[in-house]
């Protein structure tokens, strides 16, 4: 597959791999964190870890939309889609989130509820105009990457005059998680958390570009490599930070030039300005409320606007209280060290939300790399 | 005096209520469309039941249900699956398939023209499986209470003395094989998917597969362990069976492992993994290392065989994980799929 199996070539791979080993000191630890969910399957999916010295390791970031959702939205869009007018419109991993009580999406729609599965705010259009009489919404998440197309599904209904079609936004912000994360007392004041540099988000910033990273460079002494998804990308990111460690630069530095421009995509950032505006807070899913970290419609779009349309009342709801999902998030654990990973948590029943996407932290691991664990990623019974 | 007798009009009618309600138009249906195109000695004699004679030794029998959404696809049809599928799973026993049933659960509304394609390619199938469809049943429900048709076959075959192959045979030490390239009758299928159809040349790979089987059964004898034809879930859930089943660990090599341009490109831009996307006309195959040349040899020289590959081998491990050796040089598990990657697929 040309433009693909480039990125994914094990002999260079390899090559990589034996530079990073000779490039490591081998008298300290590297550990780097990969922001995206996408870099973490990437990870998990190649088996990058083993190709990795002993002092090099990664910790999994929260970059994944549908793990840092919380349950109380979840709920919300559940109780959306069981109003017999509505429709409800999301992409396909959402409909295996389970909210309160284990109810997901999948399972309101086996009860009877109208919900379908899209693959683009265009269909979600399509649906719309095709069915008048229904109330079409569509459960909008996602990183900077997906907020564009939602607002141009936003602008389009607009200028095609649909009454029926509203936007749930879940939107949210990548820096300011990376910013929590960095603000946090285990990693700033503490110190109990180490982070030598990030691997920065590959589509994200084709969107926003790499001078919002500028800030946690300076500001926290952290390299930022900006990194394609695929597993060459997220070598060469590596390598590239172990070279800043080493030389004590902490720079914003760009390894996937083919996609990243430093400024961004700048009609995509207009386009989503125009109908977004910032929330003053928004929960994550294991992080908490996080300041200006999420985005909502625009009064100027506010008849597309869900939560304006519907009464929906936000009723946070916690998670397990056993789950370490919150402390994985920031890399003070790690999956296995959960007490419900693999036991009552497995992506079939995720209890948590480091489980319930691919791109989760303790999906990944559970599903490509728990051989590795001396039990085989299942906690004998103490 | 002769009465009138007016035939289906194949070209525009419709399937009614009344051509699964038991009397005259039920009769015709079976009739022209049916038996007209599974003519054979025992199906023409209108029993409800089918007698045939029976060898010495060992009986085979399998059934399953199709529902493929939708019913026509590049590369076949819901019949071609309803003939191959179930043919298959008598196969992988190392059985010879000679009969068949098959109920038809039939939407009403369905075109005429339709069904004749649907049931002119089952008997298309059956002959060139050397199977006959000796009976069967018919069903109409009311509009929107199916999709279509649903149809279920079940098949008999015999198997050879001797032959005893069985998911829990795997032994450490023997030889994975798979017959060609995985994948393609998903991606066929989903590329015509209302809501995400695509341009492509992938044609499902949907055949019966029991000349193979014979060919292999002919080279390797009972050393060959198992064979499981990997539909559902791809060839990770049939490892992940087969592991289980043994008690033993599988390792394959992501780069032994054929997989179409194709259907690697379609792949990728979907998100899906070719190794968990339904195969229809291909087989898993775990043999004793001894064997592994001779059967491979087999394969390829059989059409259904040609891209025919060793693409790993059994290990001991505790938790029967299977494993994979990815292109990259690093190592991941083949997990079971959870939830499902395309509903309807078969």
């Amino acid at each position: 597959m040309k433009y693909v199996d480039e990125f994914r070539d094990g002999r260079i791979a390899r090559s990589l791999a034996a530079a990073i080993a000779v490039e490591a000191d081998s008298s300290r630890d590297y550990r780097f964190m990969e922001f995206c969910g996408g870099h973490t399957h990437a990870i998990s999916r190649y088996g990058i870890e083993d190709l990795l010295p002993e002092n090099v390791r990664m910790i999994h970031g929260p970059g994944c939309p549908v793990c840092v959702l919380p349950v109380g939205r979840v709920d919300a869009a559940i109780r959306l889609a069981r109003r017999p007018e509505v429709t409800l419109l999301t992409y396909g991993d959402l409909m295996r989130v389970p909210g309160s009580g284990g109810v997901s999406l999948l399972r309101a729609k086996a009860g009877g509820a109208d919900v379908r599965m899209v693959y683009s705010t265009l269909d979600a259009l399509k649906i719309a105009e095709a069915e008048p009489e229904r109330e079409v919404v569509f459960f909008a998440i996602g990183f900077e990457t997906t907020t564009p197309p939602t607002a141009l599904a936003i602008k389009l209904a607009r200028a095609k005059g649909l009454k029926n079609f509203t936007v749930y936004s879940n939107h949210v912000l990548t820096p300011a998680a990376i910013g929590h994360i960095l603000e946090s007392p285990e990693v700033r004041k503490l110190g109990i958390v180490r982070i030598d540099g990030f691997i920065g988000p590959a589509h994200v910033s084709t969107v926003i570009g790499t001078r919002p990273y500028d800030y946690f460079a300076e500001e926290f002494e952290k390299p930022v490599v900006v990194a394609g998804f695929e597993p060459l990308d997220v070598m060469q990111a590596i390598r590239m930070l172990v070279a800043q460690v080493n030389e004590g630069r902490h720079t914003v530095e760009n390894q996937y030039v083919r996609a990243v421009r430093p400024e961004g995509n700048l009609t995509a950032q207009r386009e989503v300005a125009d109908v977004f505006e910032l929330r003053e807070t928004f929960e994550w899913r294991g992080l908490g409320e996080v300041p200006y970290s999420a985005l909502r419609i625009r009064a100027a779009y506010a008849g597309f606007d869900a939560e304006k349309r519907f009464d929906i009342p936000y009723v946070p709801a916690p998670d397990n209280p056993a789950c370490d999902c919150g402390a994985i998030l920031r890399g003070i654990k790690e999956p296995r060290d959960c007490k419900l990973f693999g036991t009552v948590c497995t992506p079939e029943t995720p209890m948590g939300s480091c489980m319930v996407s691919s791109e989760g932290a303790c999906a990944a691991h559970w599903t490509y790399g728990r051989f590795r664990d001396p039990a085989g990623g299942t906690r004998r019974a103490s | 005096m002769k009465a009138y007798h007016r035939k289906l009009d194949l070209k525009a009618g419709r399937v009614e209520l009344s051509h699964g309600s038991g009397g005259r138009a039920m009769a015709k249906l079976v009739d022209e469309l049916f038996h007209a195109a599974f003519a054979n000695d025992e199906l023409l004699k209108g029993n409800d039941q089918a007698c045939f004679p029976v060898a010495a030794g060992r009986m085979v029998m399998s059934t399953d249900g199709y529902v493929v959404t939708p019913l026509f696809f590049p590369g076949g049809n819901i019949g071609d699956l309803a003939v191959n599928g179930t043919v298959n799973d008598v196969a992988m026993a190392g059985a010879t398939p000679l009969w068949l049933s098959a109920a038809f659960v039939i939407e009403e509304g369905l075109p005429l023209a339709d069904l004749k394609v649907i049931v002119d390619t089952m008997a298309a199938a059956a002959a060139k499986a050397g199977v006959a469809i000796v009976t069967g049943d018919t069903k109409v429900v009311e509009r929107g209470k199916a999709d279509g048709v649903f149809i279920t076959t079940t098949g008999v075959g015999v198997l050879p003395d001797g032959l005893a192959l069985s998911a829990d045979r795997a032994r450490p030490g023997d030889v994975v094989l798979i017959s060609g390239t995985i994948g393609d009758h998903g991606i066929a299928v989903m590329s015509k998917r209302e809501n995400l159809a695509f341009e492509t040349a992938i044609q499902s790979d949907t055949m019966a597969l029991a000349g193979l089987v014979a060919a292999m059964v002919a080279a390797g004898g009972d050393a060959i362990r198992v064979m499981r034809d990997p539909t559902r879930g791809g060839l990770a859930a049939t490892l992940n069976e087969l592991a289980t089943s043994s008690g033993v660990g599988i390792v394959v090599e992501e780069e032994a492992i054929p997989v179409r341009a194709e259907v690697a490109a379609a792949c990728e831009l979907l998100g899906l993994d070719p190794l968990y996307v339904a195969n229809e006309g291909k087989l898993v195959a775990i043999v004793a290392p001894e064997v592994a040349d001779a059967v491979l040899a087999a394969m390829t020289a059989d059409p259904a065989g040609a891209a025919a590959a060793i693409i790993g081998r059994v290990i001991e491990e505790d938790h029967h994980f299977v494993q994979m050796t990815t292109a990259f040089g690093g190592g991941r598990m083949v997990d079971w799929l959870s939830g499902d990657q395309l509903p309807r697929i078969c």
